[in-house]
């Protein structure tokens, strides 16, 4: 076992504050000058390298590998609903096609549902080598156990080095529990995926609600698990001609019972939310009448985003209360925001600051909008808008004429 | 009904920053709390037990300083409660973390449910709960919106699917992860404060598992390892364009093109 070990002989009281201050997690105490390591220890490791010269140890034992070159490929967990493809299937195709190519692995997807063979064929299209398909009708709903059975069966037959899985509720339910089955790791919402020689996974992912990032790595299991949100990703471009097979699956049905019934399944009604939104069109009071709003949806339409406002808009009726950002609205926090005619006073701009991407168009070139905006366009916005509308129409247009 | 809760010390922001040159995780402040989500997990219990009867019993593993959560849970209403610490669990990853959990669980006695909150504020993976439900060998379901109805030998529940919901029936023993705002959680009563503050907290170590092969608990136990941690690019550069409004329009949506967003 590996193990944190600590020179005692080397501790004394010029330096037993310095060692206990740099553990961020609080996990070394001092015990009438004995130094001892609570539960608390990440094994980060830091008091090596950063703490008082020759006073902690790492020492790490040897963990036996596993033999890497039995395990072979990218697998993919196909996402649906009732056969119903969840596109962030094709983004993780596409992925791991990415990855594939470095160390020459094929891609693979698996398929567990009911009535999906037909389905299978669409994933051709985008470039996988082989789809394993478990079709049973004890397979038609979402239950853990009989899903988790199918994909245990698939990573037992197929030997997969890493398995890519959107990170979907459906996802989030069975990835960890396959991973749990096979003692392998899983590292969840990844951001940034890439393949070493070795076929490591090397894979990165945000924590601590964002604040910092991890770069992970499962070296010494296979298969390695990922999961990955919607829109992370790039789907291929879809083939006019598909490529690839598709290979049913034979299974054990004992192995497919459930303690589980699934009664009722009712659409679900979506309401938005401008917290969770990834693209945001925020206006202010340049807007001069209510009818204009119908100018921003249309923006809006083409941007696949959600509008939102400011307090004083929303005090004149044009936008619905939920839809205020700012301290006395909602905090956002989206990919993209475009403030329309926003003066940006400190209420509004501490609900939207951390936005991934600002455009700002305001005519005054001195709004404090533009201390907070990545893109700072100076100008109107009805000069400004029909005509981005106009150039957005038209760069669509160009992509579906090629 | 025996009901067992998991819950975890989180930091009590997670506004963590890691010093760019050092890769030194900076914290001002070293305050923790109860994961926010958690007390969705102990009021579903606190409300099953009403209608049902039974008890509550919370888990957690951290630190001895994690007995603070046990303590607030109590003021809530919980009945028993233990914490799975030993120096020997240190540097768990996700894996780990449930299969150390999952010990503990065994060593809690009969349980019929176990309510997890659907994730933590600091890791925010939201696997603990189905890997430790593998471990146990019952059935679980993650992102539960509603318990419907509770019957003898099961529950029937409301899950959040990616575009549907569904009203599904789980029988006993098993493990539900519930959503925010599944019950409004209460607050700590004082009255239960004063009454369960002798209220003993047992720890639970590797000498008290059934399982007792080092290998699996702590760094050695864990697949995963973290190469390294550092703070997320930041976009802070700023740029202000003037030009006519065909000029300007024609800039953002190409630059609009550019990052993807057409």
């Amino acid at each position: 076992m590996s193990k944190l070990i600590c020179h005692q002989e080397n501790v004394n009281e010029s330096n037993i504050q310095e060692l206990m201050d740099v553990c961020p997690f609080d996990a070394i105490e001092n015990n009438n000058g004995i130094i001892e390591i609570n539960a608390g220890c990440k094994m980060c490791k830091i008091c090596v390298k950063k703490g008082p010269k020759g006073v902690m140890e790492f020492i790490e034992e040897k963990v036996v590998e596993v033999d890497k070159d039995l395990w072979k490929g990218i697998g993919v967990y196909v996402d649906h609903v009732e056969g119903e493809i969840h596109p962030v299937t094709m983004e993780l195709i596409g992925k791991a096609k990415e990855l594939a190519a470095v160390v020459n692995f094929p891609v693979y997807c698996v398929f567990i549902g009911h009535n999906i063979t037909e389905k299978a064929k669409e994933l051709l299209y985008y470039g996988v080598d082989e789809v394993f398909v478990y079709d049973y009708e004890e397979l038609n709903d979402f239950r853990i156990e009989p899903y988790t059975a199918a994909f245990e069966d698939f990573v037992n037959k197929i030997k997969p080095s890493s398995l890519l899985v959107g990170a979907t509720t459906i996802g989030r339910s069975l990835a960890p529990r396959v991973s749990a089955r096979f003692r392998t790791g899983l590292t969840a919402d990844c951001t940034v995926l890439e393949m070493k020689e070795n076929t490591d996974l090397v894979q990165i992912r945000p924590a601590f609600g964002g604040n910092i990032m991890a770069q992970i790595i499962c070296p010494n299991t296979r298969p390695q698990m990922s999961t990955v949100r919607y829109k992370v990703m790039n789907a291929p471009e879809k083939q006019c001609e598909p490529s690839g097979k598709i290979t049913i699956c034979e299974l054990d049905r004992t192995k497919l019972t459930s303690k589980i019934d699934v009664l009722k399944i009712t659409k679900k009604e979506v309401e938005e939310n401008i917290s969770d939104a990834e693209v945001i069109i925020a206006v202010g009071r340049a807007l001069k009448s209510e009818k204009d709003m119908a100018m921003i949806q249309e923006l809006a339409d083409l941007l696949d985003a959600q509008i939102a406002g400011t307090r004083p808009l929303v005090e004149s009726g044009w936008i619905n209360a939920k839809k205020q950002i700012g301290l006395s609205g909602r905090t956002v926090k989206p990919k993209l925001i475009i403030t329309l005619g926003i003066s940006g006073a400190v209420q509004f701009a501490a609900g939207m600051n951390s936005s991934e991407r600002i455009f700002a168009i305001n005519k005054d070139p001195n709004a404090s909008i533009f201390n907070v905006a990545h893109y700072g366009i100076v100008g109107d916005i009805y000069e400004i808008v029909p005509q981005l509308i106009e150039d957005i129409k038209n760069s669509n247009a160009q992509i579906c004429a090629r | 009904m025996e009901i067992l809760v998991c819950i975890k010390q989180v930091p009590g922001t997670s506004k963590i920053e890691v010093d760019p040159i050092t890769g030194v995780l900076k914290r001002d402040g070293v305050d923790s709390k109860m994961n926010p989500y958690d007390l969705y997990a102990i009021e579903t219990a606190l409300r099953i037990k009403e209608q049902k009867g039974g008890t509550i019993k919370v888990i957690s593993m951290g630190p001895p300083q994690a007995k603070e959560i046990i303590k607030e849970a109590f003021m809530m209403g919980a009945d028993e409660g233990a914490l799975v610490s030993d120096r020997k669990f240190a540097g768990a990853d996700v894996l780990a973390t449930a299969y150390t959990i999952s010990q503990g669980v065994l060593k809690m006695g009969k349980f019929d449910l176990i309510l997890c909150g659907k994730q933590t504020t600091d890791g925010d993976t939201a696997q603990v709960g189905p890997e430790m439900a593998e471990y146990l060998g019952i059935p679980h379901i993650a992102n539960v919106l509603k318990i419907i109805e509770l019957k003898e030998k099961s529950v029937v529940v409301e899950m959040d699917m990616p575009n549907t919901l569904e009203i599904a029936e789980i029988q006993f023993p098993c493990l539900l992860t519930v959503e925010k705002d599944i019950f409004q959680p209460r607050l700590p009563s004082y009255r239960k404060k004063v009454s369960t503050k002798d209220r003993e907290i047992k720890i639970i170590s590797l000498k008290d598992f059934e399982d007792q092969d080092e290998k699996r608990y702590g760094l050695t136990g864990s697949p995963t390892q973290v190469e390294r941690i550092f703070p997320p690019s930041v976009n802070n550069d700023r740029e202000t364009w003037t030009g006519t409004g065909a000029q300007l329009s024609f800039k953002m949506s190409e630059k609009l093109k550019q990052l993807k967003f057409v």
